[in-house]
């Protein structure tokens, strides 16, 4: 009976500092963190140009993720916090640049390769058919084939 | 000799793509404020935290805004460029100094010398994102009528100050 007290009372002991040890809970709606990361992996972080800012640990990163927070606690739409980027940083900031003028080749250069590419295969493809295109033999070569068979068979009759 | 024409033009395309790649800096993001009127902006100053200082003060006058910290590498290798602009008396430079410590920052300038008409807190860095700045140094040309008309990116050179800057800067003054 006291061994089981007192395994109880260490079974508390050793689990108050789990307690203590959990997350505070977080004072913010779920749904904005949620826009928050969305947002912030949509943006490019200049100084570490390959990183998202919420990848990127960088204090320009640290200091727009505060920003993308503040201004959708401001009630600002993501598309606002996006053009507010974009002003400031250009469109470089952003993974999915718009389509325009600008970026016209960057959209399209995907299908236009993969058009070139297919004009090229296309048309080696047509080169080789017509140089295995399939006719009927000559006589003459007839002729020759079965020349060249039967000299075959006499040869391995022979042997 | 036709089979050789097409796979080396092709050849030539890319080394050509290849060679214009090798010459761009691909930290250098063409900001989208040359052209635009500068941010607005009031922060306390560096030497006299009481007193403020607003885009406005400088209304009417070409000046640059130099963004530094003491904690940046780059500005000390165009702190001597920037000293030498400053005694030719052209063109007034505002400092904005970029998340730093007001103590370590003033250090920096009695050390280095300090070629600011004045200098800004920018401790938090919000003015910083509103004129897009991502790495330290940039450096902004603001005409008479507020608009942004030239950024470097990186430090300031003597080459830049020469070529682009002063150039810049005069064609500016005539404008009313």
């Amino acid at each position: 009976m006291r061994l089981a007290a007192l395994l109880a009372a260490a079974a508390v002991a050793l689990a108050a500092p789990g307690f203590a040890k959990d997350a505070p809970p977080t004072e913010r709606d779920p749904i904005e963190q949620a826009r928050s990361v969305k947002l912030a992996n949509e943006l490019r972080c200049l100084v570490c140009q390959n990183q998202s800012i919420a990848e990127s640990n960088a204090e320009l990163a640290v200091d727009l993720r505060r920003q993308i927070d503040e201004q959708i606690g401001a009630g600002k739409s993501d598309r606002e916090i996006v053009d507010f980027m974009v002003a400031r940083y250009g469109d470089f900031v952003l993974y999915r640049p718009p389509l325009k003028a600008t970026t016209l080749l960057l959209w399209g250069g995907p299908l236009l390769l993969l058009a070139i590419g297919t004009l090229v295969g296309w048309r080696v493809l047509r080169g080789r058919q017509a140089k295995t295109d399939e006719r009927p033999l000559t006589d003459e070569e007839r002729g020759e084939a079965e020349r060249l068979l039967a000299a075959a068979r006499a040869n391995r009759e022979g042997a | 000799m036709n089979k050789f024409v097409i796979p080396l033009a092709v050849f030539a395309i890319l080394l050509a793509f290849l060679f214009v790649g090798l010459s761009l800096n691909p930290r250098e993001v063409p900001s989208p404020l040359v052209g635009k009127a500068a941010p607005a902006f009031q922060l306390a100053q560096l030497h006299k935290p009481d007193a403020a200082f607003s885009h406005k003060d400088m209304a009417g006058k070409v000046w640059l805004l130099n963004v530094w910290a003491s904690w940046c590498v780059a500005c000390r290798e165009e702190h001597p460029v920037l000293v030498d602009l400053a005694k030719a008396n052209v063109v007034p430079i505002v400092g904005l100094n970029y998340k730093d410590k007001p103590d370590e920052g003033r250090a920096w300038l009695k050390q280095f010398g300090d070629p600011y008409l004045l200098s800004v807190m920018d401790r938090d860095g919000r003015v910083g994102i509103d004129f897009g700045v991502y790495g330290v140094p940039e450096t902004f040309l603001i005409d008479k009528q507020g608009v942004i008309r030239f950024k470097q990116i990186g430090p300031v050179t003597r080459d830049v100050v020469n070529k682009k800057i002063l150039p810049l800067v005069r064609e500016l003054e005539k404008q009313s």
